[in-house]
């Protein structure tokens, strides 16, 4: 097939670009860790209640590990548990959500934390805190007729 | 050619088409109101009245505008296509044409009567296991099974063609109306098997759990060719019909051919950069899917070049000068082009947008924000609806036997103004909301009086201005289109087909070369799907029982 030059050059340029940023993209995902929320380990959505970490939602101090809390929370219609809780401004913190009903949509606002929780899945996602103040947690997959009002509320607070 | 003496579409067949086409307007009359009450309801300053659901309208604008409009639109435009450049239909494929027609719309009615009823209120997506009544997923399903008895005389007519024409290069709105099929049909098989297999006895109580995981995949498989099925009839709008519109050529056939080809190939194994941000699938499958989602850009890249390159020379063969001096020679007041080319300049921050969406962890920032309700209304709701539009005010008097006024060409202008009027105002304002963290599918709400929440509020403010404003150009849309269904002067619209150039050069045999491009796609579907799919089943947590939370 024949091609007119500028059509070359448009496509070249087009296709160059696209490995580019692609390439970007490959290297900020897998040389420097920051994947999406991805394969992870599976529950009962009927037991969450019963299963560890689930039975005890909230912020839990943790030793020896790269993060310093972990942030368990729990999903269900129309609400998250906890629904209010405070950590220490700079901390790192591995948060850990699952549902124990429907699809809910884990986001807080302002922020990289955008992740899926679908029944019979744990997500997991790490993320360092250095902005003091109140975030917003809110649900973003539609989850039923109460789905705008499901919130929680995330305090960063200097120790 | 034998194509000179097809330049009509026959009464029969545009009765076939015209019968779509009613469903389509009257989807949109319904879904653009449900749009209008959204909107005001997000502003904060409106209450539904009557016990009406937020959620049930959103559920009912998704159905009928995303699925029914789209669906008869592209249904009838296709077989129109088809019948005007490979002749009219048989009347046995004319048979299988009104078949499907008749199943489809069974189907919406279905679905439609269990929305209103509130049975349904799952949006168009109908995630599990949010369950919905039965009758509502029998619906659907008859209305995938009648699309493929649409897309069945595409594909019939198309073979008669080319056995009567010993195998020469079909008509080439043909091949493209023949690869959209294509692409819809092996689409709609992960669509019909989540439906089939899952919900509907899950639905029913035959079986008491659903893999949620594997619906959602079956979903998405079919989700993202569903954008390409909308966009495709768009562009061949703009490949073959706007050429003639202007009085240019087109720029080449093989280049156009070989850009539906890539469609075909690139369009299917990408769906989960519609599931980047979840749980049960391995990143580096995501990443591969991006890779290849990315592999789509090309056949755009190549249709703006071509669409930009029959304008400029075009302008430059009327003696234009300078730079961009052929601009002005494109004919601006004829609506037949102007609402089209609103939509092409809407593509081109609409494409740039779906860039991002699709860009692995760049998607974090957007994922399910408003952000990405303002990227569609750009692409579907503008790109592709207004060339719908575009091609109704002169197909539709094509097949009533009637003509496009200058009275009802210039009410045609000013309803593309105030499209893209007011889609700027709702489209920008909702991605500016959503790159704020404004979720998408939300009712009203100050998210108890987060400061964070208070931000988005003017923003829905000007998408209730923007939305109102498109609702006044939905209206003038519907105006036009009862005039020229039914009161217009009795007289020829012509339907215009493109030439190709006469410096084009002759298309390649290999581009209609079935086996090839079929196997291709089958192969790059199994190889981006088959393994994370297995491990979908294989490390699949219990499955879940449904909910009715609305």
């Amino acid at each position: 097939m024949h091609m007119h030059k500028f059509e070359k050059i448009w496509l070249i340029f087009g296709v160059a670009s696209l490995i580019v940023f692609l390439s970007v993209l490959g290297v900020s995902a897998f040389h420097q860790g920051h994947h999406p929320s991805s394969w992870s380990n599976i529950i009962d959505p009927e037991q969450v209640d019963e299963t560890k970490p689930f039975d005890e939602p909230g912020l839990k101090k943790v030793e020896g590990k790269e993060w310093d809390y972990e942030l368990v929370f729990v999903a269900s219609a129309f609400l998250y548990a906890p629904s209010e809780v405070q950590i220490p401004l700079g901390s790192t913190v591995k948060i850990i959500a699952t549902t124990k009903d429907v699809i809910h949509g884990f986001q807080i606002p302002g922020s990289n934390v955008n992740m899926m929780l679908e029944p019979g899945y744990i997500v997991e996602y790490i993320t360092t805190l250095n902005q003091p103040g109140e975030f917003l947690v809110l649900c973003n997959e539609y989850c039923g007729v109460g789905h705008h009002m499901m919130t929680s509320k995330i305090e960063v607070v200097e120790s | 050619m034998s194509m000179t003496n097809r330049l009509k579409v026959d009464r029969r067949d545009g009765k076939l088409v015209m019968a779509h086409f009613y469903v389509a307007f009257i989807s949109l009359a319904i879904g653009g109101l449900a749009g209008l009450l959204q909107v005001l309801v997000r502003s904060g300053m409106f209450v539904l009245p009557a016990g009406i659901g937020y959620y049930q309208l959103l559920t009912l604008h998704g159905v009928v505008l995303a699925l029914v409009l789209t669906t008869y639109f592209i249904m009838g435009f296709q077989i129109a296509a088809v019948s005007r450049t490979s002749g009219t239909l048989t009347s046995k494929q004319r048979k299988i044409g009104w078949t499907g027609f008749v199943i489809m719309t069974i189907g919406t009615i279905l679905a439609a009567v269990m929305i209103l009823l509130n049975e349904a209120t799952v949006l168009y997506t109908f995630y599990a296991p949010l369950q919905a009544h039965s009758i509502f997923y029998i619906g659907l399903t008859l209305v995938i099974v009648g699309s493929w008895l649409g897309s069945a005389v595409i594909l019939l007519k198309y073979r008669q063609w080319r056995k009567e024409n010993h195998k020469q290069t079909s008509p080439l709105i043909t091949f493209m109306a023949v690869v959209n099929s294509i692409m819809w049909i092996v689409a709609t098989i992960g669509v019909a098997a989540t439906v089939l297999l899952q919900l509907l006895p899950w639905s029913l109580g035959l079986v008491e759990t659903i893999n949620v995981g594997v619906s959602r995949t079956l979903f998405w498989y079919f989700g993202h060719p569903l954008v390409y099925f909308w966009l495709l009839p768009a562009y061949m709008a703009w490949y073959v019909i706007i050429p003639k519109i202007i009085g240019a050529k087109i720029f080449s056939d093989s280049l156009a051919r070989f850009s539906f080809i890539l469609f075909l190939l690139f369009s299917i194994p990408v769906g989960f950069h519609h599931q980047l941000m979840e749980p049960g699938i391995d990143a580096s499958w995501k990443f591969i899917q991006v890779v290849l989602t990315f592999l789509v850009i090309i056949p755009s890249l190549m249709t703006a070049f071509s669409l930009f390159a029959t304008f400029e020379s075009y302008g430059r063969s009327k003696g234009a000068k300078g730079l961009f001096g052929w601009f002005k020679k494109l004919p601006w007041k004829d609506a037949r082009f102007v609402v089209p080319f609103i939509g092409m300049v809407a593509f081109i921050p609409g494409g740039a947008g779906g860039i991002i969406n699709a860009s692995n962890q760049m998607n974090q920032v957007v994922h399910n924000t408003i952000w990405v309700t303002g990227h569609f209304h750009l692409t579907v709701a503008t790109a592709v609806l207004l060339t719908f539009f575009g091609i109704s005010y002169w197909l539709i008097p094509h097949l009533t036997g009637r003509t496009l006024t200058k009275a009802m060409n210039n009410l045609a202008i000013t309803q593309g103004i105030l499209w893209a009027v007011g889609m700027t105002f709702m489209s920008g304002a909702m991605h500016a909301a959503g790159l704020l963290g404004a979720p998408r599918r939300s009712s009203f709400s100050e998210y108890g009086g987060a400061s964070i929440a208070a931000e988005w509020i003017p923003y829905q403010v000007a998408q209730a201005v923007g939305g109102s404003i498109l609702f006044l150009s939905i209206i003038l849309m519907l105006y036009i289109i009862i005039n020229l269904a039914f009161f217009a002067p009795k007289g020829e619209q012509d339907f215009p087909i493109g030439e190709i150039a006469e410096t084009a050069e002759k298309t390649p045999k290999i581009l209609e070369n079935w086996k090839i491009w079929i196997g291709i796609t089958v192969l790059l579907i199994l190889f981006a799907y088959t393994i994370p799919f297995i491990d979908m089943f294989h490390h699949a947590p219990p499955g879940s029982k449904g909910y009715k939370l609305w």
